[in-house]
């Protein structure tokens, strides 16, 4: 049984000013599933994510969304699609309060997808829960990261692009975010994430791609790339 | 100074401030969402005291007429806030930051033009406030009871902005607006509707402050950059993006400016100083001891880093020899086959094209954006002037001592600027011109205050006006290749490296602060000249040398050209100076015309003239090959 793709990318090329840093990226993401995006650093990892949601204007290909194509939409009506995105440095309102950034987040609920509340999110992240009128720029680091996904989820999103969630946090934090990823799965959202922990990846991903100079070089389940040592020296290892 | 008159200069001075922190608060709230310095925020502020004359007139002079007159002239501001939103800002949020920039000056010309139109050039003096004509008194003197009001005004437009900004979603919405706009969006809100909806705030607060200022000031023409350059200093002063910044500013430079009318002359030590002299500068000078303590003001954060992927400053092509010749060529000849006019013209085309090439060196390739440049063309021309007239130095000693007195001047405003980036610079260069307009404007005895200088002729072996051409073509284009030549040498490497980017550079090992106050002298000095030679090709100086509007002149000139080739300032110059003197012989309203110009270039070269050239140059090779 498998169900069409949520997200499916198809030929995805894309620039930063004149240097072309997608080479006809495809990938896909089926409702429920998480799939992580794996790479070195530069290989293109961020920007692809940025490309599917608009941030970074694809020059070529398609990237379709709940069976619309969007790759010709700005970032906005994207994110009203149900797509969300959570970006790498976190990028939270540093002079807003924890509750003023999750109102920034706040869009109407939409079909199938989960609806969250506040007390949903502080339920899912408990860390938060205390510290509703501290304004961003008082957090830790795992903090924000925290904040700025239940950011993103307050968008009701579908699926969601998660741009290295465990990258700069305490080991403990980064396990309590892999429990998190799995709650979200759990409820039926769709995660893309992309990662240079291939730990954390294990932990969370059904299926991963490895892209590498803009190009994706593998595509398969967790398992498959757990047993291949060499495609994992090739182009993970550093 | 008794303790009584203490105290009126002080109510004074807040009920000044009163509308003074209601444009502010606008500008600053428009610039922190949109990053767009709105130039043509004063118009807006103006059309609020037009506004409100006309319905007054039109609803009587009555307590009721007066108030809705003054709430819908505010609101019809605030839709002519949407207007400039909807069919100009919106199509060039993309578009570099200068270029925007260039767009809101030609609103201010359009704007200036469609007032000229509905109400005519005299001042139209307002009425005053119904029911608020009477006189307070407190401690033995009469205070206007309006103006208590205006004073009150102030802290209750404060508090509702904060409820707004801290209290609903609209508020956070701006306010992440502010920090990162690109992840509000990315988050699913609609910058475009945000963006609307902050620059009809913005406006109706502009509108508001000009409309409550009818019994105060007549409406006149001259408003929309007296006011602008007030509110820059004010949001600049209490620190951009802050609203309670923009109070505390405003009031402090309101009752500082109260104070110095209220003082008047005084005698220290045997020396005479007069206090009410200062009202025009004192603002400046707050403004430039503010800023070398807190550079980013009193309440204001440093700036975000927007995180709008902008394509970095491609590196400059130098000219080829060539084409110069050519060009060269061409200029010496136009005169033996043009008439008088032309070559009349062509002097002046000249002078300012040294004016904005020296101009583009200091924002282009030396990265600091300075809205004050004229004040180092005006003060070579007065320099030129003055050693002429007053001195009694030969022409020609008076013509090569000239760029050296600017470029004096650029060594201690230099000094202060390049302390500051951005914005911040900018609006210093801005405050170091005000302060050297109003020395000028007030100095009768030495400079012929607002009558200038007349009688300043070229020596009898110029008096010529092809020959003095020749001389104008020869300094000017000796200072335009000077430039150019410097921007290919490793000082002008220099430069551009501490452009793109200041901490590399100073990490291996520049003393970028140096270099760049080199920098500001020498674009100083030849600036200085470009206004020497020009005034001795006009007889005369006066004050509007060293205006705001000759500062705006000459960043349209560059950026019309495009800021990101050496020849565009060239061509801009050119092509604003013959078209403003091509216009103005035919319609009264030249400026709304070359606003109109200006805003259809904005709009279909957002790379200027000569960068959108050279892109469909490029393009069309490109499908050739």
């Amino acid at each position: 049984m498998t169900l069409p793709p949520i997200l499916a990318v198809t030929d995805l090329h894309a620039f930063y000013g004149r240097a072309h840093i997608l080479h006809g990226v495809s990938l896909e993401a089926r409702p429920g599933e998480v799939v992580a995006l794996l790479g070195r650093n530069g290989a293109g990892k961020s920007t692809a994510l940025k490309a599917i949601m608009g941030l970074v204007p694809p020059a070529k290909g398609e990237v379709s969304f709940g069976g619309q194509r969007i790759e010709r939409l700005p970032p906005y009506r994207i994110a009203r699609l149900g797509l969300g995105y959570v970006p790498e440095e976190r990028r939270i309102f540093t002079d807003l309060t924890v509750m003023e950034n999750l109102e920034v987040g706040r869009q109407g609920g939409r079909g199938a997808a989960p609806v969250w509340t506040e007390e949903r999110l502080f339920a899912l992240f408990p860390n938060l829960a205390g510290m509703r009128d501290r304004p961003g720029d008082r957090m830790s680091g795992g903090e924000q990261q925290m904040l700025t996904i239940a950011r993103t989820l307050m968008g009701n999103p579908s699926c969601v692009l998660l741009d290295e969630p465990s990258e700069g946090l305490a080991p403990i934090i980064v396990e309590q975010m892999a429990n998190s990823i799995r709650t979200l799965k759990g409820e039926g959202l769709s995660v893309l994430l992309c990662e240079q922990n291939l730990h954390f990846s294990q932990a969370v991903a059904d299926r991963a791609y490895i892209i590498e100079k803009g190009q994706i070089r593998f595509g398969g389940t967790m398992a498959e790339l757990a047993s291949d040592a060499s495609l994992r020296e090739q182009y993970l290892s550093i | 100074m008794t303790f009584a008159s203490i105290i009126i200069q002080l109510l004074n001075g807040l009920a000044a401030a009163s509308s003074l922190f209601l444009v502010s608060a606008g500008l600053s709230l428009i610039f922190g969402v949109t990053r767009i310095v709105n130039f043509a925020h004063g118009s807006l502020y103006m059309l609020g005291l037009y506004g409100a004359y006309s319905l007054i007139e039109a609803l009587g002079r009555t307590p009721l007429g007066f108030w809705s007159a003054v709430v819908v002239a505010s609101l019809l501001v605030g839709v002519t806030g949407i207007l400039i939103e909807v069919l100009v800002l919106r199509r060039i949020y993309r578009a570099p930051e200068l270029f925007q920039l260039l767009a809101t000056f030609a609103v201010v010309l359009v704007i200036k033009d469609i007032a000229l139109f509905v109400w005519g050039a005299e001042d139209l003096v307002g009425p005053r406030a119904p029911g608020l004509s009477m006189a307070v008194e407190i401690l033995g003197k009469r205070i206007p009871a309006y103006d208590l009001l205006l004073i009150a005004i102030g802290p209750v437009v404060l508090g509702v902005m904060w409820l707004l900004l801290t209290r609903t979603r609209w508020g956070a919405l701006v306010r992440a607006a502010t920090q990162d706009r690109e992840m509000v969006g990315a988050l699913g809100v609609d910058q475009a509707k945000l963006f609307t909806s902050v620059l009809f705030v913005g406006s109706v607060l502009a509108g508001l402050g000009g409309a409550l200022q009818i019994p105060r000031e007549p409406a006149n023409l001259d408003l929309d950059l007296a006011v602008i350059a007030d509110a820059f200093v004010i949001t600049v002063v209490g620190g951009l993006g802050s609203i309670g910044g923009a109070f505390l500013a405003a009031v402090i430079i309101g009752v500082a400016k109260a104070f110095c009318i209220g003082i008047g002359t005084v005698t220290w030590f045997g020396f005479e100083v007069s206090f009410s002299k200062l009202t025009l500068v004192v603002e400046f000078l707050i403004m430039a001891l503010v800023l070398v303590a807190r550079p980013y003001g009193l309440l204001g954060k440093p700036q975000a880093v927007q995180r709008i992927a902008a394509d970095p400053a491609p590196p400059l092509t130098a000219p080829s020899w060539t084409m110069a010749l050519v060009w060269v060529a061409l200029l010496v000849g136009v005169p033996l086959v043009a008439d008088r006019y032309v070559t009349i013209l062509l002097t002046d085309i000249v002078c300012f094209a040294l004016f904005a090439v020296s101009l583009h060196f200091i924002m282009g390739p030396a990265g600091m954006v300075s809205f004050g440049h004229a004040a180092y063309f005006g003060l070579g021309a007065y320099a030129a002037g003055l050693l002429f007239k007053r001195a009694g130095l030969p022409m020609e000693a008076a013509l090569l001592l000239a760029p050296l007195c600017a470029g004096a001047f650029a060594v201690v405003y230099g000094w202060f600027c390049v302390r500051l980036s951005g914005v911040y610079l900018a609006m210093l260069t801005l405050a170091f011109a005000q302060i050297s307009w109003s020395i000028v404007f007030q100095w009768d005895s030495l400079t012929g205050g607002s009558n200038g200088v007349f009688g300043i002729w070229p020596s009898a072996w110029l008096a010529d006006k092809t020959t003095y051409y020749y001389l104008a073509l020869a300094c000017c284009g000796t200072g335009i290749a000077l430039l150019w030549r410097v921007l290919f040498s490793p000082f002008g490497f220099v430069l551009r490296a501490g452009r793109d980017s200041p901490l590399r550079a100073e990490a291996i090992g520049i003393d970028l602060r140096g270099f760049q106050w080199a920098a500001f002298v020498l674009v100083g000095a030849l600036a200085g000249l470009a206004g020497a030679v020009y005034a001795f090709s006009k007889g005369s100086i006066s004050p509007s040398t060293i205006s705001i509007g000759q500062s705006t002149d000459g960043l349209i000139m560059v950026l019309l050209g495009g800021v990101e080739t050496l020849t565009g300032p060239v061509v801009g110059t050119a092509i604003y100076t013959w078209l403003r003197d091509a216009v103005a012989r035919h319609t009264e309203f030249w400026r709304a015309v070359m606003g109109g110009v200006i805003l259809l270039i904005v709009l279909l070269f957002p790379q200027g003239l000569v960068g959108g050239l050279k892109v469909l140059f490029l393009r069309w090779r490109e499908q050739r090959a």
